[in-house]
């Protein structure tokens, strides 16, 4: 009993160094867990599976490096879709300034692979100062919000922007975040204009959607890292979100085992004091 | 007073049902109004941006000629800042250019090496903290656990009982989601929802006045 009871309180250096070892290996021994895609993201993939090429998917990468690992993978995944099925793609970052720099080089790197051109099939408009404003103001006129892309250059002058006035030439807008401001989106976008909205959002904040997802505010959702997961087994292109899902695994499942283990070492102190 | 004080209620209150009116009257007037609107909100947004801008080297500043406590942070914080500014300046803010490098292999990198000691943290305070010591605590703690399985491919992988025909810890944990989650969230939202009417109204009425700031 008393060796039982010293479970409760395990040394964090053990709980470090057994978390740790769980979240590494993984990437170097995979299992290959099957991962089952739920109806939510489901219904994202068959949205832009429908789309054909004259379409535009608007994503906007409202997230900053503390989320790059959880939402990169998604934005990775819903570009490659689209660019697979010659739907065009516009990204900005409306909300988060930061978002720039994570993908940016993202989205060069898969147009290359795709062999994709710059102001044909995608066009990249950073981020401008407006959050709220700038949503509103897409559903009023477009390239009178944006003007220019993130280089510079004129949205009249890029072929992509060129017949975009409104949210009515924009299929979806995907927003891609670590906090809650897809809310914004279905307040100015949604309810004002009823664009369709599709959001990619952390674990953590992924609950918070599930009222907006069942209201038909939002046609799909993917939550943290297993929505691009799931995302990634739906176009046959495993890659950062299922490697991670596997060290997701291990580490959920040792964080369970300390659970269980701190609350066996509860109950047998408890019954020591008893005695 | 008069400038502090009553100027910005008049201004709210004005602004206040002046929007309202144009979002529930749509006319050419109301639209122009509209339009209008949101071009100042961006140049009063850039606005806000430089003053920002501007209060961050004046705090720092202050802090590096008075030599108060941890002032070499404050001198670390404008050098970087300016640093970021003559990067991008010189050298543009494209992929492969000096500004995009600092800040993916240093600001990047810290905020997600910083982030990523949360696992840690909330694996040693998930030890410590979810014990079983009442019935709604360990309700609690089923529930988490039945998330924290149903979120991993491995909680499909354990579902040895669904050749019963019985639900997979992943098909729980979407009801879990989707229905007592759902149920309370959307209490709250509501909730929120009512009490941001109220005092919506309440500030354009000028009966809520605390972001006037004190006296």
């Amino acid at each position: 009993m008393k060796f039982l009871a010293k479970l409760e309180k395990l040394d964090r250096r053990i709980i470090y160094i057994i978390i740790t070892i769980a979240v590494v290996l993984p990437f170097f021994f995979r299992m290959g867990l099957p991962i089952s895609v739920s109806p939510e993201v489901k219904s994202v993939y068959d949205f832009i599976d429908g789309l054909t090429p004259s379409d535009c998917v608007f994503i906007s990468g409202d997230y900053d490096p503390q989320v790059d690992a959880e939402l990169s993978p998604m934005f990775d995944a819903i570009v490659r879709h689209c660019f697979e099925k010659n739907v065009k793609v516009i990204v900005a970052n409306v909300f988060n300034l930061q978002g720039i720099g994570l993908v940016e080089p993202r989205l060069k790197k898969l147009a290359e692979e795709y062999h994709k051109v710059y102001g044909v099939d995608y066009a990249f408009l950073g981020w401008k100062q407006g959050f709220s404003l700038l949503v509103m103001g897409m559903g009023e006129n477009f390239k009178k919000t944006w003007e220019t892309d993130y280089y510079g250059t004129r949205l009249e002058d890029l072929p992509i922007t060129q017949p975009i006035r409104n949210y009515d030439q924009i299929a979806l807008v995907v927003d891609l975040t670590g906090s809650g401001v897809f809310g914004a989106w279905i307040t100015y976008a949604y309810v004002q204009y009823r664009q369709k909205i599709a959001a990619g959002i952390t674990a953590v904040m992924a609950a918070d959607a599930y009222p907006q997802l069942q209201a038909g505010q939002l046609i799909g959702l993917l939550g943290g890292l297993r929505g691009a997961a799931e995302y990634e087994q739906l176009i046959h292109h495993p890659s950062l979100g299922s490697v991670g899902m596997e060290a997701q695994s291990w580490a959920h499942i040792a964080i369970i085992l300390f659970i269980i283990l701190g609350n066996i070492g509860y109950y047998a102190a408890k019954k020591n004091k008893e005695k | 007073m008069f400038w502090k004080k009553k100027v910005p209620l008049i201004i709210v209150f004005i602004m206040g049902f002046v929007m309202a009116l144009q979002y529930f009257i749509p006319s050419d007037f109301s639209q122009k109004f509209y339009d209008t609107y949101l071009d100042w909100g961006i140049v009063i947004g850039i606005f806000g941006g430089v003053l920002g801008y501007f209060s961050f080297f004046r705090v720092h500043i202050h802090k590096v000629t008075k030599k108060a406590p941890n002032w070499q942070f404050s001198l670390i914080s404008i050098l970087c800042s300016l640093l970021m500014v003559v990067a991008a300046l010189l050298g543009g803010r494209g992929t492969g250019s000096l500004f995009m490098q600092l800040f993916l292999y240093t600001s990047a990198a810290i905020n997600a090496t910083v982030f990523s000691l949360l696992a840690f943290y909330i694996s040693s305070a998930a030890y410590r903290a979810f014990r079983a010591r009442s019935t709604q605590a360990a309700a609690l703690l089923l529930a988490a656990v039945i998330m924290m399985l149903g979120r991993v491919p491995i909680g499909d992988s354990i579902s040895f009982w669904t050749r019963w025909g019985l639900p997979s810890i992943n098909e729980i944990s979407q009801w879990i989601l989707n229905v007592p989650n759902l149920a309370a969230k959307r209490a709250i939202i509501l909730g929120v929802g009512l009490g941001s009417l109220l005092m919506s109204l309440k500030i354009i009425l000028g009966i809520e006045r605390t972001y006037l700031g004190s006296e």
